[in-house]
């Protein structure tokens, strides 16, 4: 069936069998392969996108389901070529990662937090990032990397103090 | 050695590795993309045990887009069976089963289509008519006689059964005045990595050349593949610049490689097997230890332990690959930091019809490390003495290293008792018991559990030898290459592939310490395995020791180099001449110098200028030997295992809650001592990560099987992995204790955390229990079953 996906801004149209996830739609029709499969039963979060702005798992979800909503993926976080957002690079000053597989998706929760809470508690950060599996780091330098980035974010905009 | 020795080691620099992956650019096997590429998906045996009558492929192969069905028997006929480690001939292993599956999830054919979906669909429609088979699951009663075997040809389902005396055990039993045994089991577990094992194989018939690009961690992964398909190995050629998405040991993929090497090369186009969760769960062959110990030990009045007996049965599943090797490695450890002066060691190793066994992080160590804490426990309890003073009493101290033990290893160094006292500095163990019994005055269940254990790092693979004398392996080596261009810059290789340790950091950055530059000049690159100089992979908590010394020793041969063509150029003699921040000047006349520029151009363009007999150009590199290696075991079983020893000290205080049976951590302390801490980032990273890992093997994970001999945690919804809501705040205190064998003092830490993790984990259950009167030995220590236990008890004791 042909259907149409706006993913980072731009409209997609594209031929996918019915039962194709938006994971699969992603990665194989689009070729944005930053979002990965994980578990493929909604568990890990790997496969995690912004729909609307809120963290779901492409996994779980058909790709003609997601017509009409607008995907964010890692790729659309990005600011460009070699350029990170103050989240990546919050993920980068902390390394907030190790092999980098669940990397995106828990950027991606984390731009989800932070933009409905600039200012998250531990807890908080603890919170949005349990739907997110990370093998690698027991998660300590993950929440640190949320929190600083927060933090850098909050200051972005204002007057150093003399 | 201070971080004041340092330029760029030791500094909280940043690992260059994440700008690719925070932008979701790394390059996962998932992710590789070739022209034609088609997808297998795999036919699964739904018994513990069958013999496969016949395999009905006509519907699957009538479907539209299916190109293939490829059957045990066919892949038998055109392959030799994958390597193993033990001398057990009539134990073969193959990617698909053939004549009889031995386990419920074990593959027996595989079908080739134009998608995954596809190749799903097809998968359905191919019918197996099977005879099941009686089949065993347990360990002791694998052993027992009138148990079916699992390979009828082998005769029994024992594959290893060796018994080792390190000292004077008897005598020792016999002079001491008390003795206490102990059963500890270490259910089955494994790494379970969130991207499971993947491969693209593709065949080049007008070059005869197989590529492939895998998520792998496996030393000889080239040689098995080609020894399989019978293939000169230089027709192998495996891509190392293929991120991997975590392993931690497990990713071995042999299987799945000469799988997808065969059909590539039989039907002419890229293939692409990536497991998906069952699959990977089931039958990926990626299950760790199961392990059963029985501990005796030996002490005296004072809580020294004189003498231990261990007998550890390892239930390794349908077939052997290398996985009753992690009975072995433990020898290079198995007094843990402690004096004990005598040893008797039983491994035993048997088949089951459960799923086949891969090396999970530690490779045997975490189980053993639990069975010596558990038993460090209970003899300070038997004594009436406090844990913490038994340990110290025990440990070695700074003062007595390096240090033998009776397996033959040698200790290289350790300051344990000044790691526990910084530990407890500024949380001191009386006010931690304070608030433990606070607790328990509250009617709750309350424990102090600790774990004193050390990580063998240096990879050294001796246990092979030690268990199968036909092996006469006596090196594990690992090597770097520095090329400096004719524009000046500097590239450096690594020769496998890596799974989140940060290892282009590590080169780079010990590359930019000996030379004195700003580590980011220095690109690293991974040429594949057909350019590669012999290299291992990043098993064993090796590559800081090895891959660090390898670019270290390359390193100061390019140093060396540059700073004679300097000499030469100056007219000055090579003990006159500076090398400083990649110029070299005159001692005695500072002015005279040639900077990096001038000696890449005489290097690269002016020869007349070169001294004479050099090779002209910039280009080192250097194969590195594990440092104290090189040795074969003694007749009677002693053989240095690891060079380098890393220790930590964990202090858990938890509750558990006395109505539901969940435990709660309260407090995580860690000491940890790896020498010379390279890049303090992935360290951290290391020891947290282990720590989490740990805390789901002790508590939450576990590969459980039904009566019937049927996986029953098949999913993430039932193998619990940690979330970040079960992995507690963790204070980890450093400590550095250089290594001697060393190029800059570093020891391992791939597997820290994660070997103490689970005994400190065990300890604190059993203390808070043990007011009830129980206690509780099988990990992982289900909720379920505390809750039943503790209920139990409270109701024979009527409170």
């Amino acid at each position: 069936m042909r259907i149409k996906l706006s993913v980072n801004g731009t409209e997609h149209a594209l031929d996918v069998e019915p039962r194709t996830t938006l994971l699969d739609a992603l990665r194989d029709h689009l070729k944005l392969t930053g979002a990965h499969a994980g578990c493929e039963h909604g568990v890990c979060g790997a496969c995690t996108v912004l729909l609307d702005g809120a963290a779901v798992r492409s996994c779980l979800m058909f790709a003609p389901q997601a017509e009409g909503s607008a995907i964010t993926t890692i790729e659309g976080v990005t600011p460009g070529p070699g350029e990170l957002s103050p989240i990546q690079d919050a993920f980068c000053e902390t390394h907030g990662m190790q092999c980098g597989y669940c990397t995106p998706a828990m950027i991606l929760t984390a731009h989800a937090l932070l933009a409905g809470n600039p200012e998250p508690t531990r807890d908080e950060i603890v919170e949005a990032i349990s739907g997110n599996i990370c093998r690698c780091t027991g998660y300590a330098q993950i929440v640190e990397a949320i929190a600083l980035a927060a933090e850098r974010m909050r200051g972005a905009n204002r007057p150093t103090e003399l | 050695m201070s971080e004041s020795h340092f330029r760029f080691v030791a500094a909280n620099r940043r690992v260059r590795e994440d700008r690719r992956f925070v932008a979701g650019k790394g390059q996962f096997v998932a992710d590789i993309d070739l022209p034609e590429t088609r997808h297998v998906a795999l036919i699964t045996c739904p018994h513990a045990a069958a013999r496969i009558k016949s395999i009905d492929k006509r519907a699957a192969l009538k479907m539209p887009g299916v190109h293939y069905v490829l059957d045990g028997a066919e892949l038998a006929q055109a392959t030799l069976p994958l390597m193993t480690g033990l001398d057990t001939p009539n134990v073969p292993r193959r990617p698909l089963a053939f004549e009889v599956a031995r386990y419920s999830g074990e593959w027996v054919a595989a079908v080739v289509a134009d998608t995954r979906a596809l190749a799903e669909d097809a998968a359905e429609e191919i019918n197996v008519d099977y005879e099941p088979l009686p089949f065993v699951l347990d360990a002791e009663q694998a052993l027992e006689k009138a148990s079916p075997l699992v390979h009828e040809a082998h005769g029994s389902n024992v594959l290893l059964d060796k018994t080792f005396v390190w000292g004077e055990v008897d005598k020792d039993f016999a002079e001491a005045p008390h003795k206490l045994s102990l059963r500890v089991k270490w259910g089955r577990s494994a790494t379970v990595p969130v991207e499971t094992f993947g491969v693209v194989a593709s065949w080049d018939p007008w070059r005869d050349i197989l590529d492939v690009w895998a998520s792998i961690q496996m030393p000889r992964y080239p040689d098995q593949i080609a020894a399989a398909l019978k293939l000169p190995l230089s027709s192998v050629r495996v891509h190392h610049d293929v991120d991997v998405g975590g392993s931690y040991g497990v990713k071995r993929g042999i299987k799945h490689t000469v799988l997808a090497g065969y059909l590539a090369r039989r039907l002419g186009f890229p293939v692409r097997l990536i497991e998906d969760r069952l699959e990977n769960m089931r039958g990926g062959d990626a299950h760790g230890p199961e392990r059963l110990f029985d501990v005796e030990v030996a002490y005296d009045n004072n809580g020294i332990v004189r003498a231990m007996k261990m007998r550890a049965l390892e239930n390794v599943g349908a077939y052997a690959g290398r996985s009753p090797f992690q009975l072995g490695k433990p020898i290079g450890a198995i007094v843990g930091p402690y004096k004990i002066k005598s040893v008797q060691y039983r491994a035993i190793a048997v088949v089951t019809n459960k799923t086949t066994q891969e090396a999970v992080r530690g490779f045997g160590q975490g189980p053993t490390n639990v069975a010596l804490e558990r038993m460090m426990d209970e003899v300070a309890h038997a004594l009436g003495l406090d844990p913490l003073e038994v340990r110290r009493r025990n440990l070695i101290r700074h003062e007595e290293f390096p240090y033998t033990i009776p397996s033959g290893s040698e200790y290289d160094s350790g300051d344990y008792h000044t790691v526990i006292d910084k530990v407890l500095a500024d949380t001191p163990y009386e006010a931690l018991k304070k608030q433990r019994d606070a607790l328990r005055a509250q009617g709750q269940l309350a424990g102090i559990g600790l774990a004193a254990c050390l990580e063998p790092s240096g990879g050294n693979a001796t246990f092979e030898a030690l268990l199968n004398p036909k092996i006469t392996t006596s090196t594990f080596m690992d090597s770097c290459r520095i090329a400096v261009d004719g524009g000046g810059a500097i590239t450096a290789t690594m020769h496998t592939t890596s799974s989140g340790q940060g290892h282009e950091t590590l080169v780079g950055t010990v590359i930019g310490e000996v030379l004195q530059l700003d580590p980011e000049l220095v690109r690293v690159t991974r040429p594949d395995s057909l350019t590669s100089l012999p290299s291992g992979t990043p098993v064993g908590s090796r590559m800081a020791i090895m891959l660090g010394g390898a670019a270290f020793h390359a390193a100061q041969k390019l140093k060396a180099k540059l700073t004679t063509i300097a000499a030469h150029d100056l007219g000055i003699p090579f003990d006159r001449a500076v090398y400083d921040k990649g110029s070299v000047h005159d001692r005695d006349d500072p002015a005279n110098r040639r900077a990096w520029a001038d000696l890449v151009t005489i290097a690269h363009r002016n020869y007349h200028r070169m001294p004479e007999g050099f090779e002209p150009g910039l280009a080192t590199s250097h194969v590195m030997q594990v440092p104290n290696g090189g040795k074969l075991p003694t007749p009677d079983g002693r053989v240095q295992m690891y060079p380098c020893f890393s220790f930590e000290f964990h202090l858990v205080l938890l509750s558990i809650d006395p109505d539901l049976g969940l435990p709660r951590i309260l407090r995580y302390r860690v000491g940890h001592d790896c020498g010379t801490q390279i890049n303090p980032k992935i360290v951290r990273g290391m020891t947290m990560g282990g720590i989490a890992h740990g805390i789901g093997a002790a508590l939450y994970e576990e590969f459980a099987y039904n009566d019937e001999g049927q996986l029953i945690a098949q999913s993430f919804m039932d193998y619990l992995l940690p979330s970040s809501h079960e992995v507690p705040a963790v204070e980890i205190i450093d400590h550095e204790t250089p290594s001697p064998l060393t190029v800059l003092g570093q020891k391992g830490t791939g597997e820290s955390g994660y070997l103490g993790a689970p005994a400190a984990m065990a300890n604190a259950v059993n203390d808070a229990l043990r007011p009830l009167g129980i206690s509780h030995n099988i990990l992982p220590l289900k909720v379920s079953k505390l809750g039943d236990m503790i209920a139990d008890a409270r109701a024979k004791s009527g409170q």
